[in-house]
């Protein structure tokens, strides 16, 4: 990685946002430590990288050349691996990684199961090159699309290959990229604007933010090459206020990019100029939605407007103007370097090249996945994800966010691209996927969800507004035991009138949630409101405790119960009330015995 | 916390205005600088002081009808002092599903207040996220700005003991 010197091994830190929350600040200042007590400096590089997307395990090490891969590994441990690895030469067993179903040690990164089934295309960098210096970008081919964009293609020859590539909008929607640009392209006027959408709202997504931290050069070429192609001088890169780091390692990268020439005035010497500012974002989810992000550069509050006009026809201060998502951009450079046949010869007809999942819930390897399109969800959770926390039973995958829907297992071999989530009643959204195992329960899920757009409804729609907070109010009633026959049938009908009538995708999304929960388990919503039962024991309201033979009779629950609803004898079993019992929980959290259970 | 008008034997009001300048100087002709302006000033109290806005609306001619909306529309700013260290306890769904709605009320007990509010010390403000990324550590919560992850309900008593 770094050329001076007689360099033999590289050690590479994660310092993505997760490693760094775990400690690997510490990890590197250890290395830097014990490499020059031993006097190795000039044979050890020790490097800080961006996000493996392995966070489950971090802080990560990955030593080169060998590729051997340590987890969780804290500033303790650095001397050993120091010692032992470093100068003696011998891997240390202890601090491997262990598949978790057959508990094996795996001492190489690329024989991990977690990266196994992964292409990385977007990640390849993220995890290998240190994103604060733009030589290491350089060196792994980094702006070679922007130079053959520029010197070799005409504008046209870009969007054209673009359209080619097939590559569709990874933000949600999957609209097609090229046909975007062709728009733009095509609308008149001198000053035209790109944006780069990094308000990465969607809670449990967190692919922009890795790639962002971890490659932000990636960025930097694909936007400047979508400006050349529609013709902008001038880009923003919105991103939320919530990624500190992310926004750091951009303001270095902006610079670093300009002072080496490709940003600013007269790139490559060909006449064409680009100048990129950033954005930090204020707090607003809406803000995701293009036309409520335009508001918000503009300094307004951040609401959406209807469309027609299309940004590409009158965006940003009422100028044409291209907006695409982080992970869109991040293809481009790859589309344009190695040509469109390139790309899609990976992926399906319909969804070509690859997306990034970020895997969360109860899943044994929580991370980022990036996996050929067309994969199957089984695939996803079970090879990469490593199967579900403690062997329970796998229940449902919730894709894409507030926007999406939740699947349940006969949806496992589902190919996954843009058409059959549509079709199974999800979408691809920005990528999460959350993993729920039979503890979950799915109406206090879709309340979740609900809960998220209702306080993030912008309100300047009556649908979204006022729809979604009726929504909420019989889900919550549904989950506190207070549901009414007709319930479900209301709860349908209000959501297809805001699908049909909010004014943005915000609302239009927001019943999706409720829509697949009660397509497929439709079960537990007539359990919570006939049998005032939540088959998960996860409605706080519906649950009865019990106190089990387990019981010693110290009386602790009795003492910590706000209501006196448990009575017993000292040395005795207890028993609850359930008439007075308010299902508030604090006599299970303070049973030493583990003696309440709830059901 | 001092405001505008806590008039010292230093000048306060003055001061108070000259930080102010400097930051309007910064963004002079930029177009859409209304939301970094407002970021900039937050820095300097944790809030944003009623006389500070209008000191704004002032110097950038615009109407504090306007600067109100935009204040109240973003979850970022505030109207009201805050605490000197800021919990943000993550609610997203990769946390919601692994109990992070038993963090908050963990940290509600601790401080005694609901999320929302700050302590009457002054030390801690409480609020809650809707994801702030760091999913495959759920459940997290920020104070200030580390990050802790992997959280229980009983590890949040000296978590929080660290921050004075």
């Amino acid at each position: 990685m770094i050329p001076e010197k007689h360099i033999r091994t590289d050690v590479l830190v994660c310092g993505g946002t997760g490693c760094k929350s775990a400690g690997s600040a510490e990890v590197i200042e250890a290395f830097k430590r014990e490499v020059a007590k031993k006097g190795l400096e000039d044979e050890v590089a020790v490097v800080q990288t961006g996000c493996h997307g392995f966070c489950e395990h971090g802080p990560l090490v990955i030593v080169y050349p060998e590729g051997t891969f340590y987890c969780q590994v804290t500033a303790a441990d650095v001397p050993e691996i120091v010692e032992t690895h470093l100068y003696k030469g011998r891997i240390v067993e202890r601090l491997l990684y262990r598949e978790p179903i057959t508990h094996e040690s795996v001492p190489k990164y690329s024989e991990i199961g977690f990266y196994k089934k992964q292409e990385r295309r977007v990640l390849a960098n993220c995890g290998a090159i240190n994103p604060e210096d733009i030589n290491e970008y350089i060196a792994v081919g980094g702006y070679e699309g922007l130079m053959k964009a520029l010197t070799t293609m005409t504008r046209e020859e870009v969007v054209e290959e673009v359209k080619k590539s097939g590559l569709r909008g990874r933000g949600g929607a999957g609209f097609p990229t090229g046909l975007k640009w062709g728009f733009c392209k095509a609308s008149l006027g001198k000053k035209k604007y790109i944006i780069c959408n990094a308000d990465e709202g969607d809670p449990g997504a967190f692919m922009d933010r890795s790639v962002l931290e971890g490659d932000p050069h990636k960025i930097l070429e694909g936007m400047a090459i979508g400006a050349y192609a529609i013709g902008a001088d001038e880009g923003y890169i919105y991103v939320r206020a919530e990624y500190p780091l992310a926004i750091k390692r951009l303001k270095i990268a902006i610079a670093q990019a300009e002072k080496t020439g490709f940003l600013g005035e007269n790139i490559f010497g060909t006449g064409f100029s680009f100048t990129l500012h950033i954005k930090e974002g204020a707090g607003a989810f809406v803000c995701g939605e293009e036309t409520a992000l335009m508001a918000s550069i503009e300094g307004r509050r951040g609401m959406p407007r209807p469309r027609p006009p299309f940004p590409a026809v009158a965006g940003l201060w009422g100028k044409p103007t291209n907006i695409n998502n982080v992970e869109t951009w991040a293809n481009v450079p790859l589309i344009i370097a190695k040509g469109s046949e390139w790309y899609t010869a990976c992926g399906t007809p319909t969804s070509r090249g690859t997306k990034i999942f970020a895997l969360t819930g109860k899943i044994n390897n929580t991370g980022l996945a990036e996996v050929p399109m067309g994969i199957t969800m089984r695939e996803i959770i079970y090879d990469i994800g490593g199967g579900i926390v403690g062997g329970k039973k796998f229940k449902a995958v919730q894709i894409g966010g507030p926007s999406g829907g939740c699947l349940p297992e006969s949806m496992l071999d589902l190919p996954v691209d843009y058409d059959s989530l549509i079709a199974a009643g999800a979408m691809m959204g920005s990528g999460g996927l959350v993993v729920m195992d039979e503890d979950t329960c799915m109406v206090d899920v879709a309340k979740f969800f609900l809960n998220f757009t209702q306080s993030e409804s912008c309100g300047k729609c009556t649908p979204c507004r006022e729809g979604t907070k009726r929504m909420l109010e019989i889900l919550t009633r549904i989950t506190e035991g207070q549901g009414r026959e007709g319930d479900i049938e209301l709860l349908e009908e209000l959501a297809g009138n805001i699908k049909a009538s909010a004014l943005c995708g915000l609302g239009q999304t927001a019943p999706n949630p409720v829509l697949s929960t009660l397509k497929y388990f439709r079960n537990e919503y007539e359990a919570h409101i006939k049998e005032k039962r939540c088959p998960a024991g996860a409605c706080a309201k519906l649950a009865n405790y019990v106190i089990t033979d387990a019981c010693k009779g110290c009386g602790l629950c009795a003492r910590n119960c706000p209501v006196g609803a448990i009575s017993g004898k000292i040395k005795e079993k207890h028993v609850i009330d359930q008439e007075i019992c308010i299902k508030c929980g604090a006599c299970m959290t303070n049973c030493p015995f583990k003696a309440i259970t709830k059901g | 916390m001092m405001t505008m008008e806590s008039k010292c034997a230093c000048g306060g009001v003055n001061k108070e205005k000259t930080k102010i300048d400097e930051i309007l100087a910064k963004y002079q002709g930029q177009k859409g600088a209304l939301i970094p302006i407002l970021q900039e000033v937050q820095n300097l109290h944790n809030y944003l002081p009623e006389e500070a806005l209008e000191y704004v609306a002032q110097e950038t001619k615009t109407p504090i009808s306007t600067i109100y909306g935009v204040v109240t529309f973003y979850s970022q700013f505030h109207l009201n002092p805050r605490g000197r260290n800021i919990i943000r306890v993550c609610q997203g769904t990769a946390c919601h599903v692994r109990g992070g709605k038993l963090i908050l009320e963990a940290v509600e007990k601790e401080l005694g207040i609901k999320a929302g509010h700050t302590t009457d010390d002054s030390r801690f403000t409480l609020e809650t996220i809707a994801c702030i990324g760091a999913c495959g550590l759920a459940p997290v919560m920020q104070v200030n700005g580390d990050t802790h992850g992997r959280l229980t309900p009983n590890v949040i008593p000296a978590i929080l003991a660290k921050y004075k």
